[in-house]
């Protein structure tokens, strides 16, 4: 294998994981911009999500063998579990986070946290702790493209991500709610002034935060199948994304998330960094971001409020 | 003249720290009223009560003869089964035709003066009146039509004032609340702005309620005036008088 297709290959391998890094983060990193606030729950709300989507899934295929219909009940699976996870997020939200809005800035984390764990004890309690296979809709046989190997779940990945990530930041910057949910992380009571429903902008966030969770749920779940802690890892690694990206940042989640899949990637792979010990280089890399540019990539530093 | 907006007997608390004692006043349909006092006495408190970013402790507050904002505790008295439904949030306020103009501007920096202009215009569901505003506000303040595809942080504190006053008429609201329009600007673009606040009071038809401690300008510009002192009303009339009122001489207008 020549040095260049190497070099493609394992660029290829980390696109793909750096893609889904960057739709979980999305999640963290818009909450914040919106409320100041991580939601550690956002990992379990994609393991819901992924249960859906393979308990959908599984429903709905029968006896139906790889073609274009097994397709399209994979992704009419994706779509409803998609807003299974919407009206799970907002529901926490309203339940958990709301009320304590006006609190310390640390009761409503402790109160992600206690979220977090309740949602996966009950996953674990009503659907056991054994992982459980989510199938490929398809024959995942890899495409050779010179000395590149693509798999079809890769390319799922990778046109499941961008399409999502263009759809949100069109949204974001071109229609009238996205509009207002930038203006609501820039200046929520002046955005209030301007006859914005803050709460209603809240859920709306928490519910395009959750669905796109749920996507990258399902993603990884094809490769590493579904149990109740599965959001674990890939929550606190998407957090790392956004963080590094600038939390509150949408594009620097997206650029976050990408990096990260990147460097752990080419970490192990030409960095010799030992498959163990990749997900130090995640938190490596946060810890020197942190120490160089506290901010992040794409953040600001915080300014007071006029 | 009818009432627009009428204040009564209103309490403000921040903490133990009590903002506003008993404030009451009004605000007739097509007047323009300030508010002088100095520094902390109280006045962007009882604007931003108005607008509900502020819950009272006790009165209310009344726009076109209907309740936008009561005290908490009353409601629980008054109403005990519909807690909160006679509290307006700040957005149902805005709905209701009031805008602020929020003390430091406020601008979304980091959104273009044309994004700006769009938020103003939230409530505003038909792009085509929209677009139609947004060339009356580029007519009315010309600078802001070449600064329009600019991030706000990128403007001067004059571009950045006109722009926020220019977002809050977005919405064509009935009342217009400015909140120390003049605050850190050179004295010419003071001027420039307070022209500008007389033509949208004349020339639209919109009530201005403004708070300012330059006491001068604010007087000159207005027909009704209030003095504010730690929280309290302490002498109101006809801007003129106070003007020539010998107290607001002394202690507002440095002579």
């Amino acid at each position: 294998m020549g040095s260049i297709s190497e070099f493609f290959q394992h660029f290829l391998n980390g696109l793909t994981l750096g893609g889904i890094y960057a739709l979980i983060a999305l999640g963290y990193t818009m909450v914040y911009g919106i409320l100041k606030f991580i939601n550690f729950a956002h990992g379990e709300i994609l393991m819901i999500g992924a249960y859906s989507g393979l308990f959908l899934f599984d429903y709905f295929r029968g006896d139906l063998p790889y073609g274009p219909l097994l397709m399209i009940v994979f992704f009419v699976a994706m779509l409803i579990s998609m807003v299974i996870s919407a009206v799970l997020g907002m529901s926490i939200e309203k339940i958990a986070y709301k009320p304590l809005r006006k609190a310390t800035r640390l009761a409503p984390l402790l109160s992600a946290i206690g979220v977090s764990f309740i949602l996966s004890n009950l996953a674990a309690f009503f659907w056991g702790t054994k992982s459980r296979k989510f199938d490929y809709p398809f024959d995942n046989t890899a495409y050779k493209i010179g000395d590149v190997a693509i798999t079809p779940h890769q390319i799922l990945i990778l046109v499941v991500s961008f399409l999502m990530m263009v759809a949100l930041k069109l949204y974001i910057d071109r229609t009238r709610m996205g509009k207002a949910m930038r203006a609501t992380s820039l200046d929520q009571d002046v955005a209030a002034l301007m006859g914005i429903n803050v709460n209603q902008v809240i859920s709306l966030t928490f519910a395009i935060g959750s669905a796109l969770a749920a996507t990258a749920g399902i993603l990884i779940a094809l490769d590493f199948k579904v149990y109740p802690t599965m959001g674990a890892m890939a929550g606190l690694k998407a957090f790392v994304a956004a963080v590094v990206g600038g939390i509150g940042n949408i594009t620097g989640a997206m650029i976050g998330g990408i990096l990260l899949g990147l460097l752990e990637t080419f970490g192990v792979a030409v960095l010799g960094i030992p498959q163990g010990l990749k997900d130090t280089i995640a938190f490596g890399v946060l810890i020197l971001i942190l120490l160089v540019k506290p901010e992040g990539l794409l953040g600001k530093a915080e300014r007071e409020k006029v | 003249m009818s009432e627009l907006l009428r204040i009564d007997d209103i309490a403000v608390k921040y903490g133990n720290i009590q903002a506003l004692h008993g404030v009451s006043m009004k605000v007739d349909e097509g007047a323009v009223v300030s508010l002088i006092g100095a520094n902390g006495a109280g006045k962007s408190t009882l604007l931003k009560a108005i607008v509900g970013l502020e819950p009272l402790v006790s009165g209310s507050i009344q726009f076109q003869d209907s309740l936008i904002a009561v005290a908490a505790r009353d409601t629980t008295q008054h109403f005990r089964f519909r807690k909160n439904h006679d509290i307006l949030t700040t957005d149902k306020i805005a709905e209701q035709g009031i805008a602020l103009v929020p003390e430091g501007r406020r601008v979304f920096a980091d959104m273009t003066v044309e994004e700006n202009l769009d938020m103003g215009a939230f409530m505003v569901r038909d792009d085509k009146l929209t677009a139609r505003k947004k060339e009356e506000m580029y007519e009315f303040f010309p600078i802001l039509k070449s600064r329009r595809k600019q991030k706000t942080r990128s403007l001067s504190g004059g571009e950045q004032q006109m722009m926020a006053i220019a977002r809050a008429l977005m919405s064509s609201p009935r009342l217009l609340l400015l909140d120390e329009p003049g605050l850190g600007l050179a004295p010419l673009i003071i001027q420039d702005i307070f022209q500008k606040i007389a033509l949208i009071n004349q020339e639209d038809n919109v009530t201005v309620f403004l708070v300012e401690q330059n006491a001068k300008i604010a007087l000159r510009a207005s027909t009704h005036g209030y003095v504010m002192e730690n929280g309290r009303i302490v002498l109101s009339g006809p801007s003129e008088m106070l003007l020539e009122d010998p107290k607001v001489r002394a202690a507002y207008l440095g002579e």
